[in-house]
């Protein structure tokens, strides 16, 4: 069950299937399930709330479901926590590290539990955690984060949990951060992260799911969640017979005018799009203004799922 | 070894654990460093206890009820020593562990919930080891004459370290971090004064004298008082009761430790 060919064969590193927790009153998790490829980064994407944390640290061995089964590395992270350990890297929320520790002896302290550490100063370097004097107690929130990150990979893990990695980082922190999320994928780790920061699942997952209210909503690539949903969106004179167009679109694709002058076409974006658009216009004897095309966002999938928006 | 983690395969997985004995041992003098280094902790484990030692060794023999002052307030420091040790600056530790995350950090590493808890314990005896060696240096040269068996001093300091970090991890891992914080100084004030740590238990008033015999501090102090100030073999009733508290409190304590 542990073999590594077991987990060739089901290709996960996790499975969470029917997860429920709740708290008192709060129903945290009520019936979550998905899958974390092995050697991807899979988002766990939602709002605050959504039973992100609670979900990882069940992932973790920290916290038992009500009910629910998860696999992890083909272990039961509860009855096998002693097994996991030294895989598994994690980097809570918030916290785990002593306040009044310095970066760089914390972080060669706990490489010191691992066999094969990576190179201390070498990764403290690239998280630029070299500079830092503060005591974790006085550190910046980016500064706090970036040294957790390198407390969770430092012991070379087959699998990394990281619970809100780029919260409170600068953009510059938060590409460092990416880099080392996409190289420990290409150097074949798996990776889980949870985030209600859709740029960052879009640019960094490979698999999202998306949560909502303790269920998984939707599962997918970011191109398999947001794909289809592509416009172009141009506005001219009011009352144009736009509908014109659909017999030169691909089957299933739409045109309408949203409000007076404005109108939008959804199909698959590209040249043979926007050339039957011009000569629509130059038919018409109109010049688009405004034109835009975008993709659906990550955003647009979960207000369609959930008819919520993710921020409050 | 390389010196970057950039070219391709650094990161690769390659997990696995240091052996656990040098696991536990790194994280002991971890704990150890950490406690030297804390201002606070340094007051409640070595300064209040030095002070205390000269100041009271020089009380008039009346009011300690002994001729030679020292020999009586030594063993009653000593005893004071792993108060502040595994109970007070324990439990301090661990409730803001907690509080940030760090025992349940550590937890998930390979040291393990087991293997802190035994570093922590070795910590405190590490600490314990520097306090004795320091109580006891200044001690003689206040002209301390030690009776009885150390092997015994040290059993019975090993017996009120287990029940004091019991009650410590007990106050520690249950309330937050703030209360343990007022909780365990207040109760080393308590127990220095009116517990019978450092003022043996018949220098109390008669009422008070039975309820401290039967305080985990007072059966301490009087269990040091009895093996190093009047020579006595192996202070049985004083352990019975050491061994009381420290069960209750590690039963009470294995079922109500919050690791968050
Ligand atoms: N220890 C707890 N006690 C009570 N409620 C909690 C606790 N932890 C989380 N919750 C509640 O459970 C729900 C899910 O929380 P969490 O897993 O932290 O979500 P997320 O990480 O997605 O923000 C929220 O409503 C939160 O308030
Ligand atoms: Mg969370």
């Amino acid at each position: 069950m542990t073999s590594p060919d077991a987990r060739a064969r089901t290709g996960a590193a996790v499975v969470v299937e029917d997860l429920r927790l709740a708290y008192g009153a709060t129903q945290a998790l009520d019936g979550l399930a998905f899958e974390v490829p092995a050697g991807s980064v899979t988002a766990v994407l939602g709002p605050n709330g959504a039973g992100k944390t609670s979900t990882v640290e069940i992932c973790e061995g920290y916290r038992r479901p009500d009910s629910g089964r998860v696999e992890v590395l083909g272990l039961d992270p509860a009855r096998d926590a002693a097994r996991l350990r030294e895989r598994v890297g994690v980097m809570l929320q918030s916290g785990g590290i002593y306040a009044s520790g310095r970066a760089l002896p914390v972080l060669r302290h706990l490489a010191s539990f691992y066999a094969h550490p990576l190179d201390v100063d070498a990764l403290a370097e690239r998280l630029g955690l070299t500079t830092v004097r503060a005591t974790y107690r006085r550190m910046s929130g980016g500064e706090k984060q970036r040294l957790a990150l390198a407390c969770a990979v430092v012991g070379r893990p087959e699998l990394v949990f990281l619970d809100e990695p780029s919260a409170g980082m600068d953009p510059q922190a938060r590409l460092v951060a990416w880099e080392l999320v996409e190289q420990l994928r290409s150097d074949g780790a798996s990776v889980v992260l949870t985030t209600h920061l859709l740029d960052e699942a879009e640019r960094l997952a490979d698999h999202v799911v998306l949560v909502d209210r303790g269920r998984a909503v939707l599962a997918g690539s970011p191109a398999e969640l947001t794909g289809g949903g592509e416009a172009l969106r141009f506005r001219a004179g009011p009352g144009l017979p736009i509908g014109e167009l659909l017999p030169s679109l691909p089957e299933g694709s739409q045109a309408l005018e949203e409000s007076p002058g404005s109108y939008v076409v959804e199909a698959p974006v590209g040249a043979e799009l926007l050339a039957a658009v011009s000569a629509w216009c130059a038919q018409h004897g109109v010049a688009p203004a405004d034109l835009t095309t975008r993709r659906r966002s990550l955003e647009d999938v979960f207000l369609e799922v959930t008819g919520r928006g993710m921020r409050p | 070894m390389s010196t970057t983690t950039r070219e391709p395969g650094a990161l690769a997985p390659r997990p696995g654990a240091a052996p656990r004995g040098r696991i536990v041992l790194r994280q002991a003098l971890f704990e150890l460093r950490s406690t030297l280094r804390n201002g606070e902790q340094l007051l409640l484990t070595l300064a209040i206890p030095l002070v205390l030692l000269v100041g009271m060794s020089k009380l008039p023999a009346s009011l300690v009820g002994s001729d030679r002052p020292v020999d009586v307030v030594a063993p009653g420091v000593l005893a004071l020593a792993v108060v502040s040790t595994a109970f007070t600056g324990q439990a301090i530790a661990v409730g803001f562990e907690r509080r940030y995350g760090v025992l349940r950090l550590l937890g998930a590493t390979p040291l393990g919930r087991t293997g802190l808890l035994v570093a922590k314990t070795l910590g405190v005896l590490l600490v314990e080891a520097v306090q004795v060696v320091l109580i006891a240096a200044v001690a003689l040269l206040l002209g301390w004459q030690p009776q009885g068996s150390w092997a015994v001093a040290v059993l019975v300091l090993v017996i009120g370290t287990a029940t004091f970090s019991a009650l410590g991890l007990l106050l520690g891992g249950t309330l937050r971090a703030e209360g343990t914080l007022a909780v365990a100084n207040g109760l080393y004030l308590v127990m220095l004064v009116a517990g019978g740590l450092v003022v043996p238990a018949d220098r109390y008033p008669a009422a008070w004298q039975s309820v401290v015999a039967l305080l985990p501090s007072g059966a301490l102090g009087d269990a040091l008082r009895s093996v190093l100030a009047e020579g006595a073999g192996l202070p049985w009733a004083q352990i019975a009761v050491l061994a009381v508290w420290g069960a209750g409190a590690g039963l009470l304590a294995a079922r109500t430790f919050r690791w968050d």
